[in-house]
């Protein structure tokens, strides 16, 4: 592993991650992605700007979660003590609104009055619908034709929030696609329109700035590891798609060394089939906006993933997370779609607790190597999200009969 | 001197624009856009901008997503790109190719092998719509030992604290989208076009081709009185995509549509 002062430096002033990150968008969007960069830079160094944040994400998306220590769940796997951080209690049920609250306090500074976003799962799109509701903007939430049919239930709640969901056709109609399309919307409305980047990918300065707003989460678990243990935890579990959540837990710890950190693709069906391992099975190239590791073919033509999970069915991964795999700071695994699963309905079981299935695949890693860990080994898992919107496609998984109610 | 220097220095002495076509290569298949590629020069245009397929083209519209679809399907790949060009300077060495996309697949098969490849097969130039000056720096050094153009795009909002920035690097010409926005959608009117080009030329001694929204000879032979060049692209595959699908040949087609274009650019100032 290489060695560095510190992990949490970068980017560098051109948004790259060492070789990855940086800025590959048409022309008609420098100017505009320019002006972003300046505008977080002042905000970021605003007190009322930060303090305006923290306001609401206390008031309104119920800031501090608990960091809370699955006994049940510690005892299935016979080893690390397990503690879940519960983003699943955010308001919207996941960590995405953290994002997005940042996001449209910026975009309000900014004076924009129409938000876009691209959204997979359905998560982002509903945590971009509700802040928009909330300062009464327009929203326009992007999603793949594909997904809008999987994920039925958060299409008609960004509606019921006054947003609108257009169904996106082109290329696989998931996620990927989605983005094509909000990317051509926003290179069209140049002037009023802010496009509200749901993970930590993108051109710079989305990536350093989605990762800010998420670093509530490492900053709550390393206050609340020490009330609970008076230490810091011995390692960290979570899920990768884009990888927001897993950032935001991770880097508050990166450059404490005791701390292993684990990011958790999906691995579908399996590497030699399909799936949106893009670490794993992928190579550096550049896709919306950033250089970063990809699912391409050999001519640079970007593969369809794959996952269980809506919300990890993307083909690329965030830059930061490329660079702190090739430097070996953060170990990068994968499960595939029937271990997620099966982590789903163990920890729904033993918890009563349903997780989102993207949150299962962190599950089902620490279920494999918990077990192997000192019985005083303290394990935080990120519970990104909860469930609710997956049971549709665990029942269809698990073959179950809804009795034709869903 | 360049094959772009000669031909911009040819327009200039007959005093008229450049038509600019755009086709993407294997759309709909490879014989086909082959057929179109061979047939250009004759039809009128001027420069020849060749479309390399890519799954994910951001800045485009359906037209030429579609085509970009087709030409992965019936086997686009970019050596065969470079193939078909080396087929096409078989015939002609001198009107100017210029291969347009997007970055990856230059990336995936590596900036110096690509560039020395493009040199050999016959190519002049190079426009990457996701490669801005500020990531361009990676590929600029085996565009010019290749002796390649690479071709910046300005826009709207390429204000003149940013114009300069990309003009700096910039060779062969300059591209001016004439619309925030993405291909074959809106156009632009002809005075904000008149006044884009009048500031750009104050940054650049370069020529200036307009794109973007220009769908008509009466388009193009305005655009043609304004700029050194007008570029047709998702009309060209439109017309090629509908002609196909009446069970016409398509080559032909956009061919015909090119020589309609080609008289209203050449009679521009008349």
């Amino acid at each position: 592993m290489t060695s560095l002062n510190t992990y949490r430096a970068g980017p560098d002033e051109r948004g790259h991650f060492g070789i990855f990150g940086g800025r590959f968008v048409a022309e008609t969007l420098m100017p505009l992605i320019l002006s972003v960069e300046q505008a977080y830079q002042q905000a970021k160094d605003d007190p009322a700007f930060q303090a305006e944040l923290r306001t609401w994400l206390k008031q309104y998306v119920g800031r501090p979660n608990p960091l809370y220590f699955a006994a049940r769940l510690t005892e299935a796997f016979g080893g690390a003590k397990i503690y879940l951080k519960r983003e699943d209690l955010n308001h919207t049920g996941a960590h995405k609104i953290n994002n997005c609250m940042g996001q449209i306090l910026l975009a309000s500074r900014m004076g924009k009055k129409r938000i876009i976003a691209e959204t997979g799962a359905g998560q982002h799109g509903v945590a971009t619908a509700t802040v928009c509701a909330l300062l009464g903007l327009e929203c326009v939430i992007y999603m793949g034709a594909t997904d809008i049919e999987r994920q039925a239930p958060n299409v008609y709640r960004m509606k019921l929030l006054g947003a609108e969901v257009r169904p996106v056709t082109s290329g696989a109609a998931t996620l990927k696609d989605a983005m094509n399309d909000a990317l051509r919307d926003w290179v069209t409305n140049v002037d009023d329109t802010y496009y509200l980047i749901g993970t930590v990918a993108g051109p710079h300065p989305f990536p350093a700035m989605v990762r800010d707003f998420q670093c509530v989460i490492g900053e709550e678990v390393r206050a609340q590891m020490l009330e609970a243990e008076g230490r810091l935890p011995d390692s960290l579990v979570a899920c990768i798609g884009g990888g927001s959540n897993a950032m935001g837990l991770f880097h508050p710890f990166l450059d404490d060394s005791s701390v292993r950190i684990i990011g958790v693709e999906a691995g579908g069906h399996g590497l030699d089939k399909l799936h949106a391992a893009s670490l794993t099975g992928g190579r550096p190239g550049v896709l919306h906006g950033n250089r970063t590791y990809l699912l391409q073919d050999g001519d640079g033509q970007i593969q369809e993933a794959h996952s269980i999970s809506a919300g990890l069915d993307y083909p690329g991964i965030g830059p930061e997370h490329s660079w702190l795999h090739d430097i070996g700071r953060v170990e990068y695994v994968w499960v595939k779609d029937d271990e997620a699963l099966a982590a789903f309905q163990q920890c729904t079981r033993l918890e009563g607790i349903i997780p989102a299935l993207e949150s299962s695949h962190a599950l089902a890693h620490a279920a494999k190597i918990a077990g192997g860990l000192p019985k005083d080994h303290l394990m935080v898992l990120n519970m990104s999200g909860r469930g609710d919107k997956d049971v549709n496609t665990v029942a269809r998984a698990l073959g179950d009969d809804f009795g034709g109610s869903l | 001197m360049s094959r772009l220097a000669a031909r911009f220095a040819k327009l200039a002495a007959e005093n008229r624009a450049a038509l600019v076509t755009y086709s993407m290569a294997f759309d709909p298949d490879r014989a086909a856009s082959q057929e179109l590629l061979n047939g250009l020069p004759a039809a009128g245009a001027d420069i020849i901008e060749f479309g390399m397929p890519f799954t994910d083209p951001m800045a485009d519209g359906p037209a030429i997503q579609y085509a970009a679809q087709r030409s992965l399907a019936a086997g686009g790949t970019l050596k065969g790109v470079l193939e078909m060009i080396a087929a096409f300077r078989q015939g002609d060495s001198e009107t100017p190719i210029i291969l347009m996309g997007y970055y990856n697949p230059i990336y995936s098969c590596g900036v110096e092998k690509f560039c020395a490849d493009a040199a050999t097969a016959g190519v002049d130039g190079l426009i990457l719509v996701d490669l801005p000056p500020e990531e361009a720096g990676e590929l600029l050094p085996s565009c010019r030992a290749n002796d390649i153009d690479f071709i910046f795009l300005t826009t709207p909002t390429s204000d003149d604290a940013r114009l300069p920035v990309i003009v700096s690097n910039a060779s062969g010409f300059v591209y001016y989208v004439s619309i925030a926005g993405i291909t074959g959608t809106a156009s632009a009117s002809a005075s904000a076009i008149g006044d884009a080009v009048t500031r750009i030329k104050r940054h650049t001694t370069l020529s200036v081709c307009v794109g973007f929204g220009i769908k008509t000879p009466e388009q193009a032979a305005e655009v043609a009185r304004l700029a050194d060049g007008a570029v047709v692209g998702s009309a060209i595959v439109a017309a090629a995509a509908e002609a196909k699908e009446r069970g016409e040949n398509p080559a032909q087609a956009a061919l015909a549509l090119v020589r309609e274009l080609a008289a209203g650019v050449r009679g521009a100032r008349g």
